[in-house]
């Protein structure tokens, strides 16, 4: 019994490297799945949204063989840089406190614009209390904005903090807020002022990747050239939207 | 799944929850059940274990063991619980990449630490970089037993180690007087009697550990309070064919059942575990149990 586990073992280790050298290694992408339109767990429980097509497109494109992966947002750059998985495409701003521990590949989302959502008009939202989620370029606003800053670990519970009360207002990027103001019913409102925050969203990956780095860069050109980008933003994010 | 479920949006009332709660989402959400199930089974002996074991490092008379077991103890208990979840698993992981790395990539010229990034040659990786998905679950999972063994190992440790100074001197004489050495006193006198000095120490910790299963999502395993909070957020029409407000709530609800029902199937197993122990034992309960019988 023991000599046939073993065997079994030994076949699919040798399998397993066999197809590593007809596919070249998986690179596996990591998320956190809690953020539509750009990332989110579908009905059927796999991750969706723009950054899950886009993404797959860019592997294809670069032929790579690519997997999902999801992460708590907390842990999602230590995990990176600890090689559990290679790159993060999770509606990641570009900013220059991230790009001193990791590395981004040009945009392929523009510079967003960040808004407030609040439950009722006419809030002042430089001196209201205002739900962020924590480590994002948004809080970081906030804190210096003069406004009270509340920090949450999930975009969820930002918004549930408005509704209930808990806070002013929501700050967070626009698109994410659209479709929750629309499916309110007239319960949440924009205010205020919209913020152009950040450098766009792009890829994070290691720093010492600069091979993988090149190649999705070459990619997402080749993909802003050919207009493939902004129809898929038109898509997820309206007629609308800042496309390149 | 069922197959009325096509349209949604065409359903009302009981047949529309019943195609709602049988989403793939929700499958994953029930089988975050099973897992968190698996690890308290897995993990509760496996701390015991090493709970057994600190214990016995921490009493020996040869110094440096008793150095180890005591420090193994003071460390661990020491070390806020989520610290140890967020940065000793990551180390930990490294720690396997590394060994392997020396051991599989002799020749591989490039340093493992690169500023931040931490990098290890292919045949190294744990699992390897193209296992399928259920193999990095696994290991991640196996990860997260280790963890929660050697956490909550240490205060199991504690636990045994008081309940072995317990055991009333008297009863190791006697052992002694009848000859027996060192070793078999141990194993023949003080290790039966001790549990039940221990067991309501451990049935806290039991208690501790049912519930101290969220920070398996630290570990990029999803248990059942992750799927709870990302199925009851808020769902927009544009990206689920089954929208819905704030229903946290509701699933925070379910989740309180099964922690109540947890509670009373440990309490009541832990109750006849208590009576097993104290049949014949010179404690206060051993003794109402012989006026009883």
């Amino acid at each position: 019994m023991k000599t046939i586990i073993l065997a079994t073992a030994a076949l699919a280790v040798s399998a397993s490297f066999a197809m590593a050298d007809a596919h070249g290694k998986t690179i596996r992408m990591g998320t956190e799945g809690a953020y539509p339109p750009y990332n989110f767990i579908n009905d059927a429980g796999e991750v969706d949204g723009f950054e899950r097509e886009l993404g797959d497109e860019l592997c294809l494109r670069a032929e790579l063989t690519c997997e999902w992966v999801k992460n708590d947002w907390d842990s999602i750059i230590p995990n990176l840089v600890s090689s559990n998985y290679d790159t993060i495409m999770a509606g990641m701003s570009i900013t220059d406190e991230r790009d001193e521990v990791i590395d981004f590949t040009q945009d392929y989302f523009p510079p967003t614009a960040s808004a407030y959502v609040a439950a009722a008009d006419g809030i002042d939202v430089t001196e209201a209390i205002v739900a962020a989620q924590t480590a994002t370029i948004q809080a970081g606003y906030i804190a210096e904005s003069g406004a009270t800053l509340v920090e949450f670990a999930t975009p969820e519970e930002t918004v549930a903090a408005v509704r209930n009360g808990e806070a002013d207002a929501v700050f967070a990027d626009r698109d994410y807020l659209v479709p929750l103001v629309e499916a309110s019913g007239g319960e949440l409102m924009f205010v205020g002022e919209e913020v152009a925050l950040g450098g766009g969203i792009g890829m994070g990956l290691r720093e010492s990747d600069t091979e993988l780095k090149e190649k999705f860069d070459a990619v997402i050109t080749e993909m802003k050239a050919d207009g493939t980008l902004n129809t898929m933003l038109k898509k997820w994010f309206g007629d609308d939207t800042t496309t390149y | 799944m069922f197959s009325y479920c096509t349209d949604p949006s065409t359903l009302g009332g009981l047949t529309w929850l019943s195609c709602f709660l049988t989403t793939g989402v929700h499958l994953s959400f029930y089988m975050s059940f099973l897992k968190v199930l698996a690890l308290l089974a897995i993990t509760a002996p496996v701390a015991l274990a090493f709970g057994f074991f600190g214990a016995m490092a921490a009493r020996a008379s040869f110094v440096p063991v008793s150095w180890l077991g005591k420090g193994y103890i003071a460390v661990v208990r020491g070390v806020p619980d989520i610290a140890f979840f967020l940065f000793f698993v990551i180390a930990l992981d490294q720690l396997f990449e590394y060994v392997r790395h020396r051991a599989f990539c002799p020749d591989w010229d490039q340093p493992v630490r690169q500023g931040n990034d931490f990098i290890v040659c292919q045949a190294a990786k744990l699992p390897l970089g193209n296992a399928p998905v259920w193999i990095h679950e696994t290991y991640s999972f196996g990860l997260a037993v280790i963890t929660f063994a050697i956490v909550f190992g240490a205060f199991a440790a504690n636990v045994l180690f008081g309940a072995m100074r317990a055991v009333p001197r008297a009863q190791l004489e006697t052992g002694e007087a009848y000859g027996m050495s060192q070793r078999q006193t141990f194993w023949r006198i003080l290790v039966p009697q001790m549990w039940v000095y221990a067991l309501p120490g451990l049935s806290n910790l039991w208690m501790v550990l049912i519930k101290a299963t969220p920070l398996l999502f630290l570990l990029g395993i999803e248990d059942i309070v992750y799927w709870a909070r990302e199925l009851g957020g808020t769902k927009t029409p544009q990206f689920t064919q089954y929208p819905h407000g704030d229903w946290r709530m509701w699933y925070f609800l379910a989740l309180l059942i099964f922690y109540l029902l947890m509670t009373k199937v440990s309490e009541t197993l832990l109750g006849r575990l208590m009576a097993r122990l104290t049949r014949g034992q010179a404690t206060s309960g051993g003794e109402a149990q012989r006026k009883a019988a």
